[in-house]
């Protein structure tokens, strides 16, 4: 890996250790939100299922099988959106997306994010875009159906 | 056998010449699209300067060429495919419109509820989806081959599957995405002999292996320019002339008719009557040395070739420990190499070979339920065409060697 530094840009070692690891991994069962999200480039699915409590989500999963960029991201947004409020969450959402379609400034981003800094490299690959922002899409598909 | 010289044909190709993300270019995608030679490129170009008119019906002189242009390549197209006839060649946008032509103009008409048409478990979703579309709407009984583990049909399942007696048998000669080179010529003996109409997919059989439609004895074949070193928007489908006199048209408009009252109309003969509107004329003649062109270089050769490619790059996937999937017979295999790198997704794998200059196709390549069946969401895939040489293989096998060793990959030996 020492020397590959066109690798490491996109694949920083923070984002292989979030696709690696699987604290996240799984389904919320009971579950007060669940969404499905199918990246049509590569047929991926994930699903995403949460509980929601007092207006926060309280726990957040994602499963699914995918690429290390898919994976990674919809981990690290398990980690950033778990204990926050539904309209802080969704608020996250938008700073995320903002990074990855408007080349937003990675300094501006909220702390919560820190992590997802690492996901900056990907910008360099507009198919891949697609790849980092699956579970956010998804996440946002399932508050918007759940209401509350 | 007359060798071909992958490095003079290269020199056709501008595009092989550029430089990706740093490094040559190794273009290893040509199951989705080739690329074209500059004997095509310039021809376009020359069309578009020197002779561009909309063809048929003007009688001035730029009418007069681009019509002849366009319909010179409809007869190189007749004696490259082995059609005894030119007029049952209709050109389409793509294969799919193709294929769509079949179902709506054909299939709509002859075939009623509770029909069969059985197709494969290996089809592209081109091949899957307007048969779906046509069940829905007419009660028309979809069935598939299954396909066997290890990429292949069984020819008794396809046996006891026709006997069911369906009325068409729809399948693919050669798998786009794992490269299983299917028995054409018994498929479409035992779907005949079952009294189905055959309709061959050709996409990936046309540009490599020789054709002989006569030979084939089938009723529909489609297939693409594109994939064949012309232009972009040049479907083709065959038809056996009888039926193309029975069937109507597929959309109606200018070109298409013979005489139009307000009252009703008459249809143009064949193979004007599936051809509505201004045609994609430029293209199809620009279509036509890109067939001087594979006519030149031989078909024998190219599939020699490219096969050859891939079987050496198969060896090196096999020797890392790669699954490959699709036959291990290397008579059953084309110039397509589907992978996977255990525990890593196609798309880490492309993005790692796009930055060594690698261009190959990653993802379920339009045919999820054969990735389902196989168990996998998608593969890469390397495929070769008559430009490719060692080099590619070579850039191939560092790409490789790049993944492995920077996502630390231990392959489990034997995995298939």
């Amino acid at each position: 890996m020492e020397g590959d530094a066109e690798l490491q840009d996109l694949y920083r070692e923070v984002l292989l250790d979030y696709f690696r690891s699987s604290t996240r991994k799984g389904k919320c069962d009971p579950a007060d939100l669940r969404a499905h999200g199918i990246n049509p480039v590569c047929g991926d699915e994930l699903e995403i299922t949460a509980v929601l409590k007092d207006g926060k989500v309280e726990k957040l999963r994602y499963a699914g099988h995918g690429c290390v960029i898919s994976q990674a991201s919809a981990a690290m947004m398990a980690e950033a959106l778990e204990g926050a409020d539904i309209v802080k969450a969704k608020a996250l959402v938008a700073a995320f997306k903002k990074l990855m379609l408007e080349n937003g400034d990675v300094k501006g981003l909220p702390p919560e994010l820190e992590q997802l800094a690492s996901l900056e490299g990907v910008r360099k690959f507009p198919l891949r875009v697609k790849c980092a922002t699956l579970g956010w899409n998804t996440v946002m598909q399932g508050f918007e159906v759940t209401k509350s | 056998m007359a060798a071909l010289n992958a490095k003079k044909l290269r020199e056709d190709f501008p595009i092989l010449k550029r430089l990706v993300r740093g490094k040559p270019l190794a273009y290893l995608d040509n199951a989705a699209t080739t690329q074209k030679p500059r004997q095509v490129i310039k021809y376009l170009t020359d069309f578009y300067e020197n002779h561009n008119a909309n063809v048929h019906r003007g009688v001035h002189t730029l009418s007069e060429e681009s019509t002849n242009m366009a319909e010179v390549t409809r007869t190189k197209l007749a004696k490259f495919v082995g059609s005894e006839k030119a007029e049952t060649l209709i050109f389409t946008r793509n294969a799919t419109e193709s294929i769509n032509l079949v179902a709506h103009a054909w299939a709509r008409k002859f075939l009623k509820a509770g029909d069969i048409v059985l197709s494969t478990e290996m089809e592209h979703h081109s091949n899957i989806v307007p048969w779906q579309l046509l069940a829905a709407e007419r009660g028309i009984v979809l069935k598939f081959v299954p396909v066997e583990l290890d990429g292949t049909l069984d020819l008794a399942k396809v046996k006891a599957m026709l006997a069911e007696g369906p009325k068409l048998f729809t399948f693919t000669a050669l798998s786009n995405a794992i490269g299983t080179v299917n028995p054409v010529h018994e498929l479409i003996a035992l779907g005949k002999s079952a009294g189905a109409t055959i309709h061959v997919d050709a996409c990936q059989w046309a540009p490599h292996k020789t054709m002989d439609l006569k030979a084939w004895g089938a009723d529909f074949v489609s297939f693409s320019a594109h994939k064949m070193l012309g232009p972009t928007g040049i479907g083709v489908l065959w038809g056996r002339e009888e039926l193309l006199e029975a069937m109507d048209p597929f959309l109606g408009g200018g070109d298409m008719i013979s005489r139009v009252t307000l009252e009703k109309s008459t249809w143009n003969a064949l193979p004007y009557k599936f051809e509505a509107g201004t045609p994609n004329y430029a293209d199809q003649a620009a279509f036509g040395p890109a067939l001087d062109y594979l006519t030149a270089v031989g078909l024998e050769n190219v599939s020699a070739h490219e096969h050859a490619l891939a079987e050496k790059t198969r060896g090196i996937l096999e020797a890392e420990g790669m699954m490959v999937l699709g036959p291990t017979d290397p008579a059953k295999r084309s110039g397509v190499v589907s992978f996977n790198v255990p525990g890593l997704h196609p798309h880490d794998v492309g993005t790692a070979f796009d930055l060594e200059g690698v261009a190959v196709r990653v993802g379920h390549h339009c045919c999820q339920p054969l990735m389902h069946k196989l168990q996998c969401g998608g593969t890469a895939r390397a495929s070769f065409y008559l430009y490719n040489d060692e080099s590619d293989v070579e850039a191939f096998g560092r790409a490789l060697k790049r993944t492995l060793d920077f996502f630390r990959v231990k392959p489990k030996a034997g995995v298939r």
